[in-house]
């Protein structure tokens, strides 16, 4: 049974992946992207991480890509320019196509190679293992005794993002 | 129950496809978006390992991650429009004007 | 099949189909304490005191012609009313509505009256609650007309403003509550000091439940909070050129959002399914009392107040409801220290 959630959330990522990055229109990918993220979120769940999962459409979806779509719609950002020779629906053509293609292809089978190499590891554990992963109470600990310092400085990136974003996107410095 | 590889190989798959959408397209927005996805296949690994290891640092570098994939989406999407108010076209052949 | 299997599905169907009915009702309400308070007569002519109205609004919406404008984007056009109301019954799933029973003893095991019993219930209701901001960005956008279009900005940038608030408060319920799963706060809230006092959260943060109650009345878009879809305006927002079934869906969608958010209020701040006098397996009574009181403050919060204009409305998210909340979590939190 998890086996099968494992290849339905699976195919739900790598499929809405490859269509953002294989469709024009900006905001389908965008939207696609979101779909992308929930399949991951279910992957999490499925890995006995709820914090992770919640915290992913929280801060993903629900925030991070809703950026996006802002400025997708505010710049009425344009469809691409169409490929040079193909009629594909596909917005990628002539040699870059090529080039990549073979370059993309290579990379995965080097990505292949690494991870076969990896010799075969349940994810086993018992009842502990799992109570330990998915307490948020240990997250919470861990993250304000352990990284406590790394949190604070991450609050302070924030806050520099925020004001580097406003900046840069005024109209007259 | 799948195994720490199914997990691996799928995250393979995700970060080539961010790869392969950095170098190929011609839309600096959907050239964000290809990095948001790389940066998800690596939370994956982080879970996966964490959850195989017994141990909840996977999702505490999770946390950092996102975090810091906020940020930079902010930033570059302030880039982007600033960009886009120059040359009103969003095609990173546009911005050529350095190369000699 | 295992009897305890059957009965999660049936609580899984019977939940949902009560929060349908539940915003049928809340329609009828609606209307009936408008008139209340407009001192007239609500809708008294559909059926007796006028309960089959919302029969009558839904079969009138079914009926009409189903529109698309020709320059409207298909695909997303289709997918906003979707997108809005699953979100706003995907929050409903993690709330109890009712203690553990056995169904009078039919079962081996008392089971949850509750959709799903997740570990972190709170932050679930909090994800799919901003999700529902892409229903609403996505119908304005799609619609390819002006109205729409500003209205789903002006909606969207509301929404994730008091989202903000809305989580502060969340966070000051879960150090008094000391969990994340909403079975856990409701219990926490059980019992009563000397008999009389019952200790609901909202004894201990009153100006948490202000709170809340502020940023769910503005996430659900509902007045004084509804510029997006003020009628004068903004001819009706974003959902201007949606008729016939989509517009029911948005209608739906606003309803149930308003359920959800008195639901759990109720959960958090008002003890669920806690109350004196009723035995522990008719605690869904007292759960349904506590809904409608809030529903009830919902829409006389609409028919009193006037709306407020946008800027003041972002205005007073951010530079008022959201240092009073930080500053509530703060003193809720030294408190707790203090006193544990």
């Amino acid at each position: 049974m998890d086996l099968v959630l494992f290849y339905v959330f699976a195919a739900v990522t790598v499929v809405a992946s490859l269509l953002v990055i294989g469709q024009r229109n900006p905001m389908y990918s965008v939207l696609l992207l979101i779909g992308s993220f929930l399949g991951l979120s279910g992957l999490y769940v499925l890995l006995d991480s709820p914090f992770a999962a919640v915290t992913q459409i929280i801060v993903y979806a629900g925030a991070i890509m809703v950026l996006f779509l802002f400025v997708v719609m505010l710049l009425n950002a344009p469809r691409e320019d169409p490929p040079l020779r193909t009629t594909l629906p596909v917005s990628i053509g002539g040699r870059p196509l090529r080039v990549g293609a073979i370059l993309g292809l290579l990379f995965l089978a080097e990505m292949a190679w690494a991870v076969w190499r990896v010799p075969a590891r349940a994810i086993g554990g018992d009842a502990q293992t799992v109570d330990t992963v998915s307490s948020v109470r240990q997250i919470g600990v861990e993250l304000f005794t352990t990284h406590a310092f790394a949190f604070e400085v991450t609050s302070v990136l924030i806050l520099v993002a925020m004001v580097g974003a406003v900046v840069l996107a005024k109209r007259n410095l | 129950m799948p195994s720490l590889n199914h997990f691996l190989a799928l995250s393979a798959v995700l970060f080539t496809i961010g790869t392969a959408g950095v170098f190929l397209r011609r839309n600096l927005i959907t050239i964000l978006l290809s990095i948001e996805i790389m940066l998800n296949a690596v939370n994956l690994v982080f879970v996966a390992v964490g959850r195989q290891i017994g141990s909840v640092e996977g999702q505490i570098i999770v946390f950092f991650v996102m975090t810091v994939a906020a940020a930079e989406a902010a930033v570059g999407l302030a880039i982007v429009i600033a960009l886009f108010r120059q040359r009103e076209t969003l095609n990173p052949d546009a911005f050529t004007s350095l190369k000699w | 099949m295992d009897p305890v299997f059957i009965a999660q599905l049936l609580v899984l169907g019977f939940t949902f189909f009560m929060l349908l009915n539940s915003a049928a009702v809340s329609v009828y309400l609606e209307r009936k304490v408008a008139g209340d308070l407009q001192q007239r007569f609500g809708p008294n002519r559909t059926g007796p005191y006028g309960t089959l109205q919302p029969v009558a609004d839904i079969v009138k919406l079914l009926f009409k012609e189903e529109l698309r404008p020709k320059a409207a984007d298909a695909v997303l056009f289709g997918l906003a009313p979707v997108l809005s109301v699953t979100a706003a019954f995907a929050a409903f799933a993690v709330v109890p509505w009712g203690g553990a029973t056995t169904f009078f003893g039919l079962l081996p095991e008392p089971i949850k009256l509750q959709a799903a019993d997740v570990n972190v219930a709170v932050l679930v209701i909090f994800a799919v609650t901003s999700m529902g901001v892409y229903g609403i960005v996505l119908a304005g956008w799609s619609s390819n007309s002006k109205y729409s279009l500003l209205g789903a900005l002006r909606s969207s940038a509301q929404m994730i403003s008091y989202e903000l608030s809305y989580g502060l408060a969340l966070a000051s319920v879960l150090l008094l509550g000391n969990s994340l799963s909403l079975t856990d706060v409701v219990n926490a809230q059980a019992g009563t000091w000397f008999g009389v006092i019952p200790k609901w959260f909202v004894v201990f943060q009153p100006l948490g439940f202000v709170i809340f109650m502020i940023a769910g009345i503005a996430e659900t878009n509902r007045a004084p909070f509804d510029f997006p879809e003020a009628e004068q305006e903004l001819v009706a927002g974003y959902h201007t050129e949606y008729s016939s079934f989509s517009f029911a869906c948005f209608f739906l969608a606003e309803y149930v959002n308003m359920v959800t958010v008195s639901a759990v209020a109720t959960t958090l701040f008002l003890g669920g399914w806690h109350g004196p006098f009723l035995p522990e397996w008719l605690g869904w009574v007292w759960w349904l009392i506590k809904v409608f009181a809030l529903l009830y403050f919902y829409i006389w919060m609409r028919w009193t107040l006037p709306r407020y204009r946008y800027d003041q409305l972002m205005h007073f998210g951010w530079k008022v409801l959201l240092p009073t909340a930080v500053v509530n979590l703060l003193v809720t939190a030294a408190a707790v220290l203090y006193w544990s």
